[in-house]
């Protein structure tokens, strides 16, 4: 929230000088200098520890598989409310694969699992014209009882598997250090370990820059490269082609885009079945990279945590990331040191501050009270919370989201025709 | 006016003529007895599929299901559902999906449990205000999506998935901090027991509560105001053509908050059935959860009709009746769910079918008749 007033204001004050990358690398090293003052201020090393960046990636990638599985389907203009089932399919295949075959397999397996849960979504709402969000309810309790019912086939018996729960796998994805930068090995022989080195100093910005960048570099199963590496995948695929601009024509012009041409049915049956190839993979992520088995109640609402970082993320990939960064971070802090949270109500205040001094000239009365209300909120409850309620943090994704719809909704930009049914030749 | 239908063109729509009327449930009924025999069929591969024979599984339900206990197990099962369903029916009249019945019931369990257990009053009044806390409080969490749909814009189908789960957060916070009884050393997890005075009376002893009356009585009134008053007229009128309902003067602003309210308050009954006549207190592990969603599926599956909604109701509660013999019968009860899922969806698939055969058969009818009066 407070990064995208801080985007708008910074980008109105420098627009003149800056472009867009440098105005984006400006803020993040603003931000991060901020967060470090707070880190310095505190004492609490494991806001920017690679401990705790390490587990907020770990903690993102579901997230963020999710929200792209989310934009897929949108952007051909079908509402997936199915996304949280067909993660559960990727959990059950994914596990089920990954335990007879091997963890690739199991990952395969996944994808193949959420594309099957996908192709139901689409014959239902493409081929028989139901409503999409009815659709995707059905999906979600058909994909949590058939996954129990195949469970009950396969993995009751097996040693410690059960109703709800896989055996464990034997083998996992392997996991890297990058050489010089993270300490990682070649042959026998351990390279240093440079952003480690920085870390333990603790200094301010380098410290936090190090801790940030080893939490990124070491430890990092390749299955969360391949997950990051879709990001700018699909923002390619989706922005950058012919086939990425017939399919966002679908979603919001589809008579048009069949008027010139477009296959508008086969193009968002392909949309589906990427949208539940992706959370099929978030699924598989979750019972084999996550944890080495399937579990009910796996996926605890990440489909819909997916769906709202997706509406925030504006249907753009790299806000969808940037939507998921910030809850696996919340949630990454929340498990490796859960005292430190309270040191981000002093990192919002400080941001809060900034923003009022940065942007005094050019701004509204408006904004003024509701970022001094923030900030002196933030200001209180550092000094008077000695420890936030595990519950209520749990649902923190989901108030943002109400929060961001209420209040910039202007700014959001959906597909125009998403959640309308559609059919050939009805544009005449 | 003859036969009570409001005029205009609205009126026509929206009711229809008896012969139409008529031709429309024939239609309806047969579709969806279709409907769930293609269900039944697409399950029976499954089982075949998975190695169980699906004719012992189906006779096991259907031998099993018909003693005089299980049909007491069916309608106390299916009490829970038929709340849930007309709360998610009473949305779709107006046009407005709430999926939020499920944050809205257990924010209205705990809430109910825990006023209710602080009270003394003779039960004749007890129950009774158990009751109004329930639907205050689940309209009450309603309202915030009543609010934000209204003043803000924010489409309630996010609006309620989200508060879904905040629900849950806040639930677990107040149940926690603040209403859990740790009179007995924390061995119960559950709010204070309510007194004697605020328990449902049986209507068959251990098997079947007074809610399923509640129920009953609560589907009628919802058919009475939905289908027979000015209310009911205009919310359906707002609901199937906003724009048109506004230039009669009708407030969709206003008719929208109202359905979320009148949702939110039915669907704070559907766990008071557990609270007041099983747990007797909200207990995380005692109160049912997973009611908002199948009350969707049974809205859908009994058209968001009154007597629809009681019979899908019967029929889902039913099948789960006899899930516990499927399992000795070594066919894995959740194949009672999966089947429930797949009847809802071959339903709605099967009435959008029919519905557009039906439309293009009235064009094709029209046309028929222009063409007619052309030549004549």
């Amino acid at each position: 929230m407070s990064s995208t007033t801080i985007d708008q204001e910074t980008s109105s004050v420098q627009r003149a000088t800056l472009g867009r990358r440098q105005r984006l690398l400006l803020l993040g090293l603003t931000l991060l200098a901020v967060m470090s003052a707070t880190r310095v201020w505190t004492g609490y090393d494991d806001l920017t520890s690679s401990g705790t960046i390490g587990a907020a990636l770990r903690l993102t990638v579901p997230i963020l598989l999710a929200g792209l599985a989310g934009l897929w389907a949108e952007r051909v203009g079908i509402l997936n409310i199915g996304i949280e089932g067909m993660m559960i399919l990727g959990t059950w295949f994914g596990a089920f694969g990954a335990w007879k075959w091997g963890p690739w397999v199991g990952l395969v397996l996944a994808v193949l699992g959420g594309m099957l849960g996908g192709l139901i979504h689409a014959v239902a709402t493409i081929k028989f014209n139901i409503d999409q969000v009815i659709s995707g309810v059905v999906m979600n309790l058909l994909a949590f009882f058939g996954a129990r019912y195949l469970s009950e086939l396969l993995f009751v018996g097996q040693p410690q598997g059960g109703i709800s729960q896989s055996p464990p796998q034997s083998s996992a994805i392997p996991r890297i250090d990058v050489p010089f930068l993270s300490g990682g090995q070649i042959g026998d022989w351990t390279s240093p370990d440079l952003f480690g080195w920085f870390e333990e100093k603790h200094w301010f910005l380098i410290g936090d820059l190090a801790g940030i960048l080893k939490g990124l570099t070491s430890n990092l199963s390749l299955a969360s490269l391949i997950a990051v590496m879709l990001v700018p995948l699909s923002a390619w695929v989706l922005w950058r082609t012919a086939f990425g601009l017939r399919l966002r024509s679908s979603g919001e012009a589809p008579e048009a885009a069949e008027s010139l041409g477009v296959n508008v049915i086969r193009v968002r049956y392909i949309g589906l079945l990427i949208s539940g190839g992706f959370a099929g993979l978030g699924g598989g992520f979750l019972s084999i990279v996550s944890s080495s088995y399937y579990r009910q109640g796996q996926t605890a609402g990440r489909g819909f945590i997916g769906l709202a970082t997706m509406i925030f993320g504006n249907w753009r990939p790299s806000g969808v990331l940037g939507g998921a960064a910030v809850f696996g971070y919340s949630e990454g802090l929340k498990l490796v040191a859960g005292g430190s949270i309270t040191g981000l109500f002093l990192f919002i205040a400080l941001v809060s501050a900034l923003v009022l001094i940065l942007t005094m000239r050019a701004t509204t009365v408006r904004r003024v009270v509701a970022t001094t209300v923030v900030g002196t909120l933030a200001t209180i409850a550092y000094f008077t919370v000695d420890e936030v309620p595990e519950s209520l943090t749990q649902s923190l994704p989901y108030v943002v989201t109400l929060v961001v719809l209420a209040t910039a909704s202007q700014r959001l930009r959906p597909p125009a025709q998403a959640g309308v049914p559609y059919r050939p030749g009805g544009g005449h | 006016m003859t036969d009570g239908r409001p005029n205009g063109p609205l009126g026509r729509i929206l009711t229809p003529s008896r012969a139409s009327a008529l031709r429309t449930s024939r239609t309806t009924v047969a579709s969806s007895l279709a409907a769930v025999a293609i269900a039944l069929t697409i399950c029976a591969i499954l089982l075949a599929i998975t190695g169980k024979n699906p004719i012992d599984a189906y006779s096991t339900i259907i031998e099993t299901g018909t003693s005089s206990t299980k049909l007491l197990e069916m309608m106390r099962r299916a009490t829970p559902l038929i709340f849930s369903a007309t709360a998610v029916a009473i949305g779709f009249k107006m046009n407005i999906f709430n999926i939020g019945v499920e944050g809205q019931y257990l924010f209205a369990a705990l809430i109910a449990a825990e006023v209710g257990s602080h009270l003394s009053l003779p039960a004749l009044i007890h129950i009774p205000v158990i009751l109004i806390v329930a639907m205050a409080a689940g309209a009450a969490w309603a309202s915030i999506a009543a609010v934000l749909k209204v003043f803000k814009n924010v489409h309630e189908v996010i609006s309620t998935i989200m508060l879904n789960y905040i629900a849950l957060s806040v639930i677990q916070w107040l149940f926690e901090n603040f209403f859990r009884d740790d009179s007995d050393g924390g061995l119960n997890v559950k709010t204070t027991l309510l007194p004697e005075s605020a328990r449902m009376p049986d209507l068959v002893a251990g098997r079947l509560n007074a809610m399923f009356i509640v129920a009953l009585v609560t589907v009628a009134v919802f058919w009475v105001v939905v289908y027979r008053s000015r209310f009911g007229f205009r919310l359906r009128a707002s609901g199937f053509n906003a724009t048109a309902a506004a230039t009669a003067g009708i407030d969709a602003r206003r008719m929208t908050i109202i359905a979320l309210l009148l949702s939110g308050a039915v669907a704070g009954l559907v766990a008071i059935q557990s609270v007041t006549g099983e747990a007797f207190a909200y207990g995380p592990n005692a109160t049912p959860i997973q009611f908002g969603f199948a009350g969707i599926t049974v809205a859908l599956l009994g058209r968001n009709h009154p007597v629809g909604i009681v019979v899908a109701a019967l029929l889902f509660g039913f099948l789960d009746s006899t899930s516990a013999n499927l399992q000795l019968a070594a066919v894995p009860n959740s194949i009672v769910k999966v089947m429930q899922a797949i009847i809802v969806l071959t339903v709605v698939i099967v009435n959008e079918a029919t519905i557009r055969r039906m439309n293009i058969r009235t064009a094709e009818r029209a046309r028929a008749e222009l063409a007619a009066g052309g030549l004549a």
